[in-house]
């Protein structure tokens, strides 16, 4: 995913990209070009834009994205070029011959001037009304070419209708300029496909199928077009208001879980630099704004783990001993965005998708269930919020079936971006708050619930469980530090194959009564595979259906988001490969932190399945609260 | 769509993938030839192609409302194009087009209630020298007068 080698790029956008030479000392394998003046030498097929970033001349983009193809649609990084009549764009001119370059000419200032007032002239609104205010690319390029006037006039009726009809994306078209980031996102990078232009000139709009409501169309609500729109034309679903009433009623008992990835993550809307984990200063913000308790969401990723862990050795154990027909290879169902797309694309393969709950499922399941029995509170007073790094959470916790406690299991999902909203609201500057710890019972989490935050993390949690638990050594005897490097890393597809031996341990208690002995897995070697963001999924599951090599794989884990939950659609704007690494970062390294690494080591989850779920993971209760099923949805759009 | 329907659709698509070939570039082949026999490309054959194509719906959809000359929803039978462009304007479209207006009864942009004729404008025909151009389905009748639109008319129907 990190090289952009695999993305479909259109036809006619070919041209504009090279293939960079592998060797660079080979004749002809670097161009010395001129940039203002200024010599350097670049590597065969380097653009203009590249060449300029590496001598340290910054040059205005908006259409360009590192995470996506060439486009060269919106023109505002045009720069001179000696010997060429017209303004070249520098994002899409791949430099193959001595040239010289000047980025900052009187032609260059006014055409780019003339851009950002054509563009002006079609984009509705005010900035003070919108929510991007402050973080909009338009608005930033605006105010660096000092536009005070609206040269080509101002429209001042809305264009468009706004869709609110997702869960999750809210399109105001009357806003968009047209970069077409969200059209290579939604088809390049996600291969969901569910924006293009429409329509001709003057008249050209971004839109669906049909011109749907986003609700009626394939959208998987992964949020990674609203990650990417560089003004306000697409956004998430806001619940902050919602929450904000159920904060300020004093009958209600509002409970926020948060998820790893925007702990990570949530500096950056604080001006800080990517990479800093900011989860103790979290939660006493968060108990300033007035949530009554705050959880951690990695306690029900462990838990997620212990029933997703058991579910596959059952699957395991039925195909290998009791030699009956078992869904294999199981698939991680963590990401909702992935659940709609295989619900969606691949509607056969639903068995094999885990029916273990996503943890923000399970902990909204719990909190309205264990949690209010054991606090004394009316479920129906308790208020469950979810921070995430994601905008399909907010579908996810609509969907139906979601209601295993009787109630709306999770009230409202929250991405990073509106809980740095909120915070700010309430005038609380994150970086300067004190640190606290999370609230009982469920307190303290185990580092591999952390790690689910990051691609290739579910596995490497789930691993370290399952190592111990067959092998009955410790995890660390295996891998160092309990590091499982093959799965991380930004790789689009991940492989690991981990053989068993001829030495299997003791069953432990909590699965004894489930299968009696590890001797059947005696000599065998567990294949396993990670995938992120859904053109990965993609490849992998048309792979399986081809019987390829990833049919024989066990257990296959996928995230939506390229990236896994840091990258997630509700993450801080602008989110770069760069950002994305940094974030990781943070996440491994709290990890290695903790001294609570493994799942099934957390004494409260132990505890759970002692006071609560009382039959054991994938009994009778874990089932009714922990689990659930999924639709066939299918390919067509009605 | 009845099940019927949609099969035979399918089928069709199938035979026509395999025509042009399954690539990219086979789509707007693909698209004219459904437009010619059914008269307008419906949902279900878009999203046809665009699973046999392995490209996304909303891309076939893309390029239709692009081309004037495909369209998603059923016109007339017969399909009365007259150049607006600028010399065809001034050769005298005015008249013309008050005549084909009045010979089918209904406005530019609008389809007869029998389905018989949808009249539209279109720009330029390329046929600036001999303007105005009229195009009724596939054939140009140059240097159009308001009599003579009204006897194409009458040869059409």
């Amino acid at each position: 995913m990190e090289s952009k080698d695999n993305l479909r790029v259109p036809g006619s956008q070919k041209p504009l990209t090279i293939e960079k030479p592998s060797d660079l000392n080979t004749i002809g394998g670097t161009v010395s070009v001129e940039i203002n003046e200024k010599k350097i030498t670049v590597p065969l097929g380097t653009t203009i834009l590249e060449a300029c970033k590496m001598s340290g001349i910054s040059i205005p983009t908006l259409c360009n994205h590192e995470d996506l193809c060439v486009a060269g649609v919106c023109r505002i990084c045009v720069v001179e070029v000696e010997g060429m009549r017209t303004l070249q764009a520098s994002c899409a001119f791949p430099i193959t011959a001595p040239m010289k370059i000047r980025t900052s000419t009187p032609m260059v200032r006014k055409a780019r001037r003339n851009i950002i007032d054509l563009m002006l002239s079609e984009h509705y609104g005010e900035c003070y009304s919108c929510f991007r205010n402050g973080k909009c690319e338009l608005q930033a390029l605006a105010k660096e070419y000092g536009v005070d006037s609206y040269t080509y006039g101002h429209v001042s009726k809305p264009k468009y209708e706004i869709d609110k009809s997702s869960y999750s994306v809210i399109r105001d078209m009357s806003k968009c300029v047209l970069c077409k980031r969200c059209v290579r996102t939604c088809i390049d990078l996600q291969e969901v496909g569910v924006l293009e232009a429409v329509d001709r000139g003057d008249k050209t709009h971004i839109s669906t199928f049909l011109n749907k409501p986003l609700n009626d169309v394939i959208c998987i609500n992964c949020g990674q077009c609203i990650n990417r729109c560089p003004t306000a034309a697409l956004r998430a679903n806001d619940p902050s208001d919602e929450i904000w009433a159920a904060i300020d009623d004093p009958k209600k008992h509002v409970i926020i879980q948060t998820a790893p990835s925007p702990r990570a993550a949530i500096g950056e809307e604080f001006g800080l630099g990517a990479g800093h984990s900011m989860t103790r200063e979290l939660n006493t913000a968060l108990k300033r704004i007035g949530f009554d308790k705050v959880f951690d969401t990695n306690f029900t990723a462990d838990l997620t783990i212990i029933e997703e862990g058991t579910e596959l050795i059952l699957r395991l154990y039925k195909a290998l001993v009791k030699k009956e027909d078992a869904a294999l290879p199981q698939f991680t169902s963590c990401s909702p965005g992935w659940v709609k797309f295989i619900e969606h694309y691949y509607p056969d393969y639903l068995d094999n998708l885990s029916s273990a709950k996503s943890p923000q499922q399970m902990f909204g399941a719990l909190i309205k269930t264990f949690y209010a029995q054991k606090a004394g509170i009316d479920p129906s007073d308790v208020v469950s919020v979810a921070l995430m790094p994601c905008s399909a959470k907010k579908f996810e916790c609509n969907r139906p079936e979601m209601h295993a406690s009787g109630f709306k299991d999770v009230d409202y999902g929250l991405t990073t971006r509106e809980m740095a909203k909120m915070i700010r609201e309430a005038g609380i500057n994150l970086p300067e708050m004190p640190k606290s710890d999370f609230d009982d019972p469920f307190g303290e989490a185990s580092g591999a619930g952390l790690i689910f935050g990051a691609t290739g993390g579910v596995m490497e949690a789930a691993i370290r469980s399952v190592v111990e638990f067959v092998l009955g050594k410790k995890t660390e005897d295996i891998f160092e530090k309990a590091n499982i490097i093959p799965l991380r890393g930004f790789d689009g597809v991940k492989y690991m194959e981990i053989p068993i031996g001829n030495e299997v341990g003791e069953v432990p208690d909590i699965i004894k009564h489930l299968v009696p002995d590890w001797n059947w897995l005696k000599g065998a070697t567990l294949k396993i595979a990670v995938a992120h963001g859904t053109a990965n999924a993609k490849k992998i599951m048309d792979n399986i259906k081809a019987g390829g090599k990833f049919s024989e794989c066990h257990f296959i884990e996928f995230m939506a988001c390229p990236g896994g939950c840091i990258g997630g659609g509700g993450q801080p704007i602008p989110t770069t490969p760069e950002i994305r690494k940094l974030r990781a970062k943070a996440i491994y390294a709290e990890d290695e932190s903790l001294e609570l690494r493994k799942s099934h080591e957390n004494p409260n989850v132990v505890k759970i399945y002692n006071e609560f779920l009382t039959d054991g993971p994938c009994g009778h209760q874990s089932h009714k609260l922990l689990h659930t099923h999924y639709t066939k949805r299918g390919r067509y759009i009605a | 769509m009845l099940v019927l329907e949609k099969n035979a659709m399918t089928e069709e698509i199938e035979l026509l993938v395999h025509k042009y070939g399954k690539l990219r570039s086979s789509l707007l082949p693909i698209l004219q030839d459904i437009q010619r026999k059914h008269n307008s490309i419906p949902d279900f054959a878009q999203q046809e192609v665009a699973r046999l194509l392995d490209i996304h719906p909303v891309e076939v959809f893309s390029v239709i409302s692009f081309y004037s000359f495909l369209n998603t929803e059923p016109k007339g039978k017969n399909i009365v194009r007259l150049c607006q462009t600028i010399t065809c304007d001034m050769a005298g479209k005015t008249g013309v087009a008050k005549a084909l207006e009045r010979e089918l009864g209904i406005k530019f942009g609008e389809t007869t209630k029998d389905n018989k004729f949808t009249l539209e404008y279109v720009n330029c025909l390329g046929m600036c020298d001999q303007g105005p151009a009229l195009l009724v389905n596939e054939r140009v009748y140059p240097k159009v007068t308001p009599e003579r639109a009204v006897q194409i008319i009458g040869e059409v129907k």
